[in-house]
């Protein structure tokens, strides 16, 4: 056993939401911003968001039309890979069934791609059948840029680096394309209930 | 509370590169492969938080190097470098 | 030729003092085995383990000289902090704590490398500025030194007496202080956040060649960073550190 600290607890509550916690997780207070670079500022005027890749036809939304679109107000607990939870996070955006809504495919992969450059990788799947949004309310207010403001990917069953802030699109691919952390030693799918944080882990 | 905000530099990846390289690597100079830049690594933009260090060139603001702790040992990526150029260490 | 030097591992140091600074922040005089010494404006990683085996990692800056028999950090207690609180609060001494260390060459002085210097301090940014000033005095060094120091309040002001004692007794060391939030009744000095004029009035003039050492919230020491630059200083005798949002 390593050394361990005496009286020492962190900030982490487990106790009264036993069952919603993934292994390894706490809850923790406030919204924690990680980013892996500089926030990005695109005007809105200049925004759109795009599917591009393997599709018949690309489809491409100015902010002014994204707004247009059916959206919904989602509630859901999200977990990042850094251990900290959050429960019960409400959101507003639209889902990714209406902006791949008779989109013909043979991809069975997604890359979203994001100002900035990042980019992170999910299976198809995995964004479609009501699981995946381009949110762009958090708590009833535009979301901030901080926190990936005007609008990020949400795909609150796998680890929330997967829910890329700044996004302006998905690429649809026949293969899993390594994004950002993937290509650095964070796993390729990333179930939290699994426990899939890093390379190797089943 | 920005991504700008809450940036650090080299100094405070450095004790997570130490274990990646047998140097102080604060001192060493990377030139950047965005633009030519060459920096102490001291004084590379450092983001990522927890989720590993990521370290851009104060010039233009591309990533140079990435490291990730993973279960056992670590992933690093320096596709951003040209090159490093590591002194003596004294002491 | 590259000399390298042992990995830097964790060990184990015992708390032989708590010291309190101010209100919010003490500071923790540790005595580490086997400690090979260090450059003035280095830090430590510290890291702290639950019974449960939850880590928690943070770096703090060594603020004693080197030529010192112990170290010691200066730890500000955060509202919301995770680490801070444990250190500030919890710790006895006699406690251990887990450490490595020292990490950074590249934010350091010695008094070999002369000067003058402008040291530049928000809040807790003092720290690595303090082992730099305390390194001086140990070894009356001559070398000119002006310490910009921006804090809230007076009662915030980290090593207040020390820094009014060594100023004291030294004509070559000029401590000015900025008082951002609240001053004192009679109060004659500088009440903003640093600015261009101030650095204007403050600052050794480029052509002295000066060395600048800033350090504090990332905000001021990006702000600090390019006005000296503005002014004049070649960039590379311009050296920082960010402590992220809340200055440590």
């Amino acid at each position: 056993m390593s050394f361990i600290s005496r009286g020492f607890k962190g900030r982490r509550r487990t106790a009264s939401v036993a069952g919603r916690l993934p292994p390894g997780q706490y809850i923790v207070d406030g919204f924690p911003v990680l980013s892996a670079g500089p926030t990005p500022r695109t005007p809105l005027d200049r925004w759109d968001f795009s599917i591009v890749g393997q599709v018949d036809q690309a489809r491409r939304w100015t902010w002014a039309e994204f707004l247009q679109l059916p959206a919904e107000e989602i509630t859901r607990d999200i977990h990042c890979v850094t251990k900290w939870s959050k429960l019960d996070t409400t959101w507003k955006g639209v889902s990714v069934d209406t902006l791949l809504d008779g989109l013909e495919t043979s991809a069975d992969y997604v890359l979203a791609f994001c100002d900035g450059g990042y980019t992170t990788n999910l299976p198809l799947e995995d964004v479609t059948g009501g699981k995946a949004w381009i949110a762009y309310e958090y708590e009833g207010q535009s979301l901030e840029p901080e926190h990936g403001g005007p609008a990020r990917l949400l795909v609150p069953h796998l680890y929330f680096w997967k829910s890329a802030k700044w996004v302006r699109g998905l690429e649809l691919l026949p293969e899993d394309q390594p994004g950002f952390w993937e290509s650095l030693g964070y796993h390729m799918y990333g179930d939290p209930w699994r426990e899939q944080r890093y390379w190797g882990d089943e | 509370m920005s991504a700008e905000t809450l940036r650090l530099d080299g100094n405070a990846a450095a004790g997570l590169l130490e274990q990646v390289f047998a140097f102080d690597v604060t001192v060493a100079r990377s030139t950047c492969a965005g633009c030519g830049q060459t920096s102490p690594l001291g004084t590379l933009l450092l983001y990522g938080g927890e989720m590993g260090a990521v370290l851009r060139c104060p010039s233009c603001e591309s990533v140079q190097m990435r490291v990730v702790q993973v279960r056992e040992g670590y992933v690093m990526e320096m596709q951003g470098v040209v090159h490093l150029e590591i002194p003596p260490t004294v002491g | 030729m590259v000399a390298t030097r042992p990995r830097l591992t964790w060990r184990v140091a015992t708390v032989r003092d708590i010291v309190p600074e101010t209100a919010r922040v003490v500071s923790l005089v540790l005595d580490v085995p086997d400690w090979q010494g260090h450059r003035a404006g280095q830090h430590i990683d510290v890291r702290l383990t639950a019974e449960d085996g939850y880590q928690a990692q943070r770096s703090y800056s060594i603020a004693s000289a080197p030529e010192e028999p112990w170290i010691t950090i200066t730890v500000e207690r955060l509202e919301d902090g995770e680490v801070s609180p444990y250190l500030a609060d919890e710790l006895r001494p006699g406690d251990f704590l887990e450490l490595r260390g020292p990490i950074g060459g590249w934010f350091t002085w010695e008094t070999r490398e002369g000067g003058p210097l402008l040291l530049v301090a928000g809040g807790s940014g003092i720290a690595p500025l303090m082992a730099m000033l305390r390194h001086r005095a140990a070894w009356r060094s001559p070398v000119p030194v002006r310490l910009l120091y921006s804090s809230r309040s007076a009662q915030d002001i980290i090593y207040r007496e020390e820094l009014e004692r060594l100023a004291a007794n030294d004509p070559d060391l000029a401590v000015i202080h900025t008082l951002t939030r609240a001053q004192p009744k009679g109060w004659t000095g500088y009440r903003r956040r640093i600015d261009r004029e101030m650095l204007n009035e403050i600052a050794w003039a480029p052509e002295e060649r000066p060395r600048a050492f800033v350090c504090g919230p990332t905000p001021l020491v990006e702000a600090v960073a390019t006005l000296l630059v503005d002014l004049g200083y070649d960039p590379a005798s311009v050296k920082t550190e960010r402590f992220g949002p809340t200055g440590g």
